[in-house]
């Protein structure tokens, strides 16, 4: 994958993108030929941003983070990104056969990582997502929020510059949901990563992003884009977040009307 | 609001990162289900006790038949202590235990060419289309096919010899363990090897790292069923193609027994073969099953 490059101020070469995404169009084989889900989609992730792309069913906002993390190719356009993406899905994806801990270890093998190094570096990512301790429990003995934790790790095991998120909280309680989104925006913070994030929830994407990108649905088109100038930490109850979540969901209500009308 | 805490626990403050690891840390202890080993007591009464006394009734229906005279005839029915007193006569004699390490160490050693044949035949039956259209149905098909049926081709082409019992084997068990993978490996969900892919398990390593392991129950379960018929067709290969240079196993004796017309002796025999093929299910294939399910949360406590 080609990576832009830019010189930086001390003469060394930066990635001016965490992920450039260029009149990206996306059609599958359906019953009724070629049906096009993605449509002349254009987004720029700057390094270190966190990214929500919002939409109602069918805007095609998991395919899109598919063609990202190169699960798939779009049929126009070009995609370029900084490395290897990870990506976390709305299932936790954890393979059951490893413990939590080897689970981060694996990723961390993958990439190379030396045999001697690698207990380190997981129980280090295993007390950033503060599950110290869980290094030997089984997936099936922990809850569905420390799944999505250890998930986390593992991504970020694997120390690309760009994390990709596919609904990583759908399947969530309230509660749990609220932490996890403290905790997402505590490691971004940590980490400098590019963030990502595919969601149907409003407020989800207001809570977290720095910018909501609002995708039509039946082809997914860009409908508009807001930038969030609330300060972190945010809480989902905050007026300034319910006050953008509003005007966002007016626009997303508009967009699903027009799929009604003939 | 009335608080005994002097220190203002502001979200927002100093305390944000403490109070949301404390948070965290009572979610994770409310949600976590906390799981240990059922007491011997439990797993006495609930999974040893009821065979037992199953064989126990089987025992006592079979005396009663005979001491009631119901079946008065003992080359016809010989009773429990007579079969006893024939298996405790070759245990002083020294023969019980060669006629069943006889068949024990053909069977396993038969099924251990049936793994290293089959394992890699259900590799390339689930991961090459080509090959899945061209044999898979006829492996299926295999499976159906009683393995007796392969013992008269095999003594033509292989003679009366070892050989031909390890070719009965491997005929018998390979299509089990080679489907076993397969179906292993066709119930391997889609979003492991997603998650692979994006950590860059592809190829060889996704094979070896995700698809291997994630189609670990289906294979095991193959396995399980490939030694049950491996042992079925040793038994039907000894029975038929009994040669005394071949020394005597299980299905030998039991040809024995009916050539001298010894009832005691055939049942002596038909209770070892079943006895064996438990036990060796028991000691080696359902702990096998059971720690790979287990370990995964597969296996749901009762």
């Amino acid at each position: 994958m080609a990576t832009t490059l830019a010189k930086a101020a001390d003469g060394t070469e930066v990635a001016e993108h965490a992920a450039r995404i260029e009149h990206v169009s996306k059609s599958f084989a359906g019953p009724a030929g070629q049906q096009l889900v993605l449509d002349d989609i254009s987004i720029d992730v700057a390094p270190g941003e966190f990214v929500t792309l919002l939409g109602a069913s069918g805007c095609g906002k998991s395919t899109l983070l598919n063609l990202v993390a190169g699960l798939d190719k779009p049929s126009a356009g070009t995609i370029t990104t900084d490395g290897r993406p990870a990506l976390m899905f709305q299932e936790h994806a954890l393979f059951p056969w490893l413990t939590a801990g080897k689970n981060i270890e694996l990723a961390l093998r993958l990439r190379g990582v030396p045999k001697n190094d690698r207990r380190e570096k997981a129980e280090a990512l295993l007390e950033l997502v503060r599950l110290k301790g869980a290094y030997g429990k089984r997936v099936h003995e922990l809850s569905g929020g420390m799944r999505q934790r250890v998930a986390m790790a593992r991504a970020l095991a694997q120390e690309s510059k760009l994390l990709l998120m596919d609904e990583p909280f759908a399947a969530l309680d309230a509660i749990t949901r609220d932490v996890l989104h403290d905790e997402l925006t505590r490691i971004w913070e940590e980490t400098g990563l590019s963030v990502l994030f595919v969601t149907h929830n409003v407020r989800e994407a207001v809570r977290l992003a720095q910018r909501v990108i609002l995708l039509s649905s039946r082809p997914g088109r860009i409908a508009r884009e807001w930038t969030v100038g609330i300060p972190q930490p945010r809480r989902i109850e905050d007026a300034p977040v319910a006050e953008l979540s509003v005007e966002i969901t007016e626009v997303l209500r508009g967009e699903i009307r027009r799929h009604g009308q003939h | 609001m009335a608080s005994t805490d002097t220190k203002s626990t502001d979200a927002r403050g100093e305390d944000s990162s403490s109070s949301l690891a404390g948070l965290e840390a009572g979610l994770d202890a409310l949600e976590s289900s906390v799981t240990g080993r059922t007491p011997f007591r439990q797993t006495f009464t609930q999974k040893i006790l009821p065979p037992l006394l199953a064989i126990a009734v089987v025992l006592a229906v079979w005396q009663g038949l005979v001491t009631f005279k119901i079946v008065d005839d003992p080359s016809r029915l010989p009773s429990p202590g007579a079969v006893w007193d024939v298996v405790h006569q070759s245990w002083l004699e020294g023969t019980l235990l060669g006629y069943i390490w006889t068949s024990v160490s053909r069977g396993l050693l038969g099924f251990l060419f049936a793994l290293a044949i089959g394992t890699p035949l259900g590799l390339l039956v689930a991961r090459v289309k080509f090959v899945r259209a061209a044999i898979g149905p006829i492996l299926s098909g295999l499976q159906s096919l009683p393995s007796v049926a392969w013992v008269p081709p095999a003594v033509i082409w292989l003679g009366l010899n070892n050989q031909m019992m390890y070719a009965v084997i491997l005929l018998g068990a390979v299509p089990s363990i080679a489907n076993g993978l397969v179906s292993g490996v066709d119930q391997v969900p889609p979003l492991f090897l997603r998650a692979g892919r994006t950590m860059g398990a592809t190829g060889m390593k996704g094979t070896w790292f995700i698809t291997l392991p994630a189609a670990l129950p289906g294979y095991v379960a193959g396995l399980k069923q490939g030694w049950a018929f491996s042992w079925r067709s040793l038994m039907a290969a000894e029975i038929i193609a009994s040669f005394p240079d071949l020394g005597v196993g299980l299905g030998q004796l039991l040809e024995n027994g009916r050539n001298a017309s010894d009832m005691a002796m055939v049942f002596e025999a038909i209770l070892l073969i079943l006895v064996v093929g438990i036990a060796i299910d028991l000691l080696i294939f359902s702990p096998l099953e059971r720690w790979v399910l287990r370990s995964r949360g597969l296996l749901v406590k009762g």
